[in-house]
């Protein structure tokens, strides 16, 4: 027993606090904030720079572990705390990516000043604990991570989303988003039960002593499965039902039809600053645990059932493109600019959503000469990320954008934006470069992703033909999503400044201007320059680790 | 100077033109326009250096550089010029300049009016250097951005609709395109070099590499409609007059003046080389929906009151000419080409127009500008009697209105009577329709000449405000009209140029057709019987 107890000692000690620095550079932070509040220091030590700094140190630690992988050409997953998490380079990208992205957040905030001084020590743990929940989600390894991570994200949002105490619109969303979530995690949790009481393991995969990584979740369905895969196997059913059920609440997390229906009203009770953290990082963490839930039950052990997974893809797919569909119809008819950033993030959580289903099918589809199973499921989850990164820089510019504008003009209605350009004309062309890299124009960064996810789309279409099929809905798409991003930019470009609108100007040199600058200079860079081939190189590495 | 550095700066100095405009105080609009004209005409000169560095009995690519840009993706910052793009890159740089002179009115917002004039030229002068798929994608695409706001900012009073609609069609057409250039990417061991593409399209490569039949057919299709929409040819025209009638002046000459011919340069470039199969099997249609488009948008054109819509319709007419000449491509049962030498003055024919249009069109959106500038309206049925008050400008815009009428000794007349007589041998049917264009043409053009020069003096709105054409726009209404003059009287100095490149493509795409006909013959006859 003792002997048991001081090897788990070892290996907390040794190995697995050594991986979790990040995580745990930012629960201290948290820690640090709470004690800020407690001894109202706050008046001297200002909460955002205390989340700020613990950011830094966390995006340190980040950064060196992921250089060192990189540096050795590790793409080897390593285990910790006793197999429940994965470290690998997936890992660590996405901790790199939401740290970056909760820098941002923050040096957002203390701009547009949302968390008043009183309440930012609350607000900023909020946001801290749900970017850890969504860091637990890039690295679970086991169904019950699976399930705290969603959350650890979960449940913190829910109090973002009604932070603004005063309105009843922010209320009303963040009920809205507690029941839909509720429910959602209550079909998830079921289906994790589901999957792990057939199965007898939670756990995606083992690594023995001898480093050979065992995949328990695919091994075991596989023999329990054994070579009757039709559906009127039991075991199959139950599988398939516990996977679905899964799929449920991730496609809560990410915003996918029909699970969509809380996003647009939480955004609109939300503020613009929080909207824009959700839409991007809470979307992230979900793809990231979407591809490593959706990996732990791909493998040789489960040739048999690969039928059934081919069509799991094709629908992921189906319900993609349908999401794109929608989200871009109906953005048409909105007139709030918070509303139609929801649909917009609806119709991207397809686009992307896309790549996973184009990953799905190369690897469960039949073999076809020219297509690699390995090597193009790589292409897609390098085109994933590519857009995940870029869609980072669009999103958050566009809703960081909508914020600041707000300060100025109390409103978020399109028909407030008329004669913009005039007022702020950075943050205006800062829009436009966001919106147009939504659209996917090149030569913006947005378009690299995109053409990404369609190349692997099509390479797919090898595989299937009905990858064909969703890639001219994608390519469709394209031009349905110019109608709504485009009254944006035509009311602030094209309409006249209306009588008695309240007049203010944004100079170029001020700081709202370089902040937005700087978040649009990216979107560029990763649509012209070397940028490009050195993120697709890292997400390839990155993506290289995944697949056996 | 190197090659690299040459076509890069071409392709890149407005850009930095753009960049530099930033920093210049807003109250110094005239000193803007001032430099953003000396962008536009140094960059005329380097397109000039162009010149004297080709050889034009050179058929194939020349001073053609590559750099890596996305090697990940096989993506190559690949540039080049041969006899064909060449006379369109001197098109381009040549309207930009003018066009820019042209400006010197535009009011509103001037610093981005500029910037964004200055974007599109980098848009379009990259559009006719890059040898790579992509990047020709990403060129071509840079290019709406800017043309979308120049016309929703800058345009009339239809002017949000106009520059909308003129966005979805292009940008529909670009998804195509998008899916195009993925079949070949595939197809093709992964390459988006539109060289190797082509070798691989004609079967030529000597790589394992082939495009199917029915590949090259939908990949023609899907290019073939991207391409048409900016032509653009009947039925996708409808863009083409709201776009014309709301755009500024000299927006309007850049795009009659170089973005249709974009459209035609990617059937040269991309659509026929890649794809001869394709283009041999759309080839009936194609001679069609040139002579759909001859003769509807003559006929529309006829129809109009508003002056600038006239000649918006006259540009779907003769853009028509375009289409036709290229597709007049004749096989016998072996795939070879019947009458190479019709063909190829087809070809020539089109690519002669295509470079006459954007001289005589953008002269004749330049004609209408300057007296909408005056009189504020462009009613043809109130106009005439301007001869009396304004001699010159009315004498200068006859030339040009004669240089699209397609007289002898003015530009129109070469590109014309090339294609039709090249159309002569592919179905005489088709050549009389064609020719009977001319005549609708010849109806249309005198007729508005009579309607607005012509009769008793001007009484209509505004008639106090005409004023004599001033200095600035009789120099670049009369160096378009003595270009028009010169491309008439000596059309060799442009067939000089494409001839060997002209040839090349002919001969290729010949090779290319009869490789394919006879590997489909052989297949046919090993079949187990």
């Amino acid at each position: 027993m003792s002997n048991l107890v001081e090897q788990l000692i070892n290996d907390t000690v040794q190995t697995s606090l050594h991986y979790f620095a990040p995580e745990l550079a930012i629960c201290v932070t948290i820690v640090c904030l709470l004690f800020v509040r407690l001894f109202s220091a706050d008046k001297w030590l200002p909460p955002h720079w205390v989340a700020l700094s613990g950011t830094l140190i966390a995006f340190g630690f980040a950064y060196l572990q992921f250089m060192a992988l990189r540096q050795e050409g590790d793409t080897t997953p390593h285990l910790f705390f006793t197999g429940m998490l994965v470290f690998d380079q997936f890992t660590v990208f996405f901790r790199l990516f939401l740290l970056l992205f909760l820098i941002l957040v923050i040096a957002l905030t203390v701009l547009s000043g949302i968390p008043d001084n009183e309440d930012s020590p609350d607000f900023y743990s909020l946001l801290l604990g749900s970017t850890i929940g969504m860091m637990l989600m890039a690295s679970a390894n086991h169904l019950l991570i699976l399930f705290l991570g969603v959350e650890m994200t979960s449940v913190p949002s829910y109090v973002m989303v009604g932070f603004l105490k005063g309105r009843r619109l922010s209320s009303e969303a963040a009920l809205k988003y507690v029941v839909y979530g509720a429910g959602a995690a209550g079909v998830m949790l079921y289906g994790t039960s589901l999957i792990a009481g057939l199965l007898g393991t939670a756990s995606f995969m083992t690594i023995g002593a001898d480093g050979v990584i065992t995949y328990e979740l695919a091994q075991r369905i596989g023999a329990l499965v054994g070579t009757d895969a039709s559906m009127s196997n039991a075991a199959v059913q139950t599988v398939v039902l516990g996977v679905m059920m899964v799929l449920v609440g991730l496609a809560f997390k990410l915003s996918i039809v029909p699970f969509h229906f809380w996003c647009p009203d939480a955004f609109e009770g939300a503020s613009a600053e929080v909207a824009g953290f959700l839409s991007v990082a809470s979307k992230a963490g979900a793809f990231a645990l979407l591809v490593r839930f959706c990996l732990a039950f791909v493998g040789s052990e489960t040739e048999a059932l690969a039928d059934v997974y081919l069509h799991l893809g094709i629908g992921i797919g189906v319900i993609a493109a349908i999401s794109a569909t929608f989200g871009n119809l109906a953005a048409y008819a909105q007139t709030n600019v918070k509303r139609l950033l929801a649909y917009s993030t609806i119709a991207h959580a397809g686009y992307m959503l896309m790549a996973v289903a184009a990953m799905m099918v190369v690897l469960n589809g039949p073999a076809v000469a020219d297509v690699d199973p390995s090597t193009e499921a790589r292409r897609c989850i390098e085109g994933l990320l590519y857009y995940l990164f870029v869609y980072l820089f669009m999103n958050l510019g566009a809703f960081a954008i909508v914020a600041l504008i707000r300060n100025h003009t109390f409103s978020e209605e399109i028909e407030d934006y008329n004669g913009l350009a005039h007022q702020a004309p950075v943050l205006c062309v800062c829009m436009g470069v966001c919106l147009f890299s939504l659209v996917g124009m090149p030569p913006l960064g947005g378009f690299v992703g995109k053409f990404m996810i369609f190349a692997s789309l099509f390479k797919s279409g090898y595989v299937h033909w009905s990858m064909w099929i969703i890639l001219a809905i994608g390519g469709i798409n394209t031009v349905f999503s110019l109608f709504y991003y485009i009254r944006v930019l035509k009311a602030m470009f094209m309409a006249p400044l209306p009588e008695g609108a309240k007049r203010f100007h944004i100079p170029a040199n001020s700081i709202l201007s370089v902040y937005v600058m700087m978040i649009s200079l990216p979107i560029l860079a990763l649509g012209m320059t070397n940028m490009i081939q050195g993120l697709s190189e890292t997400a390839q590495s990155v993506a290289s680790g995944l697949f056996r | 100077m190197s090659d690299f550095a040459l076509l890069s700066l071409i392709i890149f100095l407005p850009t930095l033109g753009a960049l530099a405009l930033l920093f210049f105080d807003k109250k110094a609009e005239e000193s803007m326009r001032y430099f953003a004209t000396g962008v536009t005409v140094a960059t005329f000169f380097l397109t000039l250096l162009l010149l004297a560095r080709f050889d034009s009995s050179e058929g194939g690519m020349q001073l053609d550089v590559s750099a890596d840009w996305i090697p990940n993706w096989n993506i190559h910052y690949k540039l080049g010029i041969d006899g064909i793009s060449l006379p369109l890159i001197l098109l381009t740089s040549f309207i930009s300049m003018l066009s820019m002179m042209a400006s010197w009115n535009i009011t509103k917002l001037v610093r981005g009016y500029l910037i964004l004039f200055l974007l599109l030229e980098t848009g379009m002068l990259g559009v006719f250097i890059s040898l790579d798929f992509f990047l020709f994608y990403v060129f071509w695409e840079v290019m709406l951005l800017p043309m979308y706001f120049l016309i929703g900012v800058w345009g009339g009073p239809r002017k949000e609709y106009a520059a909308i609609k003129f966005f979805l069609y292009t940008l529909f057409g670009s998804v195509l395109m998008l899916i195009a250039m993925l079949m070949f990417y595939f197809n093709s061991g992964q390459s988006f070099d539109l060289l190797e593409l082509a070798a691989i399209g004609q079967g030529r490569s000597g790589t394992s590499f082939a495009f199917s039949e029915t590949m090259q057919i939908t990949a023609f299709v899907l290019l073939f409609i991207g391409f048409a929409i900016k032509v653009p040819t009947f039925p996708f025209h409808t863009w083409l007059p709201d776009a014309h009638v709301e755009a500024p002046t000299p927006i309007s000459m850049i795009l009659a003046g170089v973005l249709l011919k974009m459209g035609g340069y990617g059937i040269y470039r991309i659509a026929f080389p890649l794809c001869p199969v394709g283009a041999q099997y759309a080839a009936y249609t194609m001679v069609a929906i040139g002579v759909i488009s001859i003769i509807y948008g003559a006929l529309a054109a006829m129809a109009q009151t508003d002056f600038k819509r006239l000649v918006a319709y006259s540009s779907v007419s003769h853009m028509g000419y375009v289409i036709l000449g290229m597709a007049v491509w004749k096989i016998s049962g072996d795939g070879a080409v019947v009458g190479k030498d019709f063909w190829l003055m087809g070809m020539n024919g089109a690519m002669f127009q295509m470079l006459a249009h954007g001289v005589s069109s953008a002269g004749m959106f330049f004609i209408v500008g300057v007296i909408y500038d005056r009189v504020h309206h462009r009613d043809l049925n109130q106009f005439g009697g301007l001869a009396g008050k304004m001699p010159w400008y009315s004498g200068l815009a006859v030339g040009i209105f004669f240089a699209g009428l397609g007289l002898p000794g003015l530009c129109g007349f070469i590109g014309e009577i090339f294609t039709v007589l090249a159309a002569w041998n592919y179905s005489k049917l088709v050549a009389i329709i064609a020719a009977s264009g001319v005549i609708l043409t010849a109806g249309y053009i005198l007729w508005t000449i009579q309607r607005v020069f012509l009769g008793p003096e001007y009484k209509g709105p505004n008639a106090d405000a005409i004023t004599p054409i001033n200095r600035r726009e009789a120099l670049i209404a009369a160096t378009l009209l003595a270009f028009a003059i010169i491309l008439g009287v000596y059309p060799a100095i442009m067939f000089n140029l494409m001839d060997a490149s002209m040839e090349q493509l002919v001969d290729q795409l010949n090779e290319g057709m009869k490789a394919a006909v006879n590997a489909a013959s052989t297949a046919q006859t090993s079949l187990p019987r």
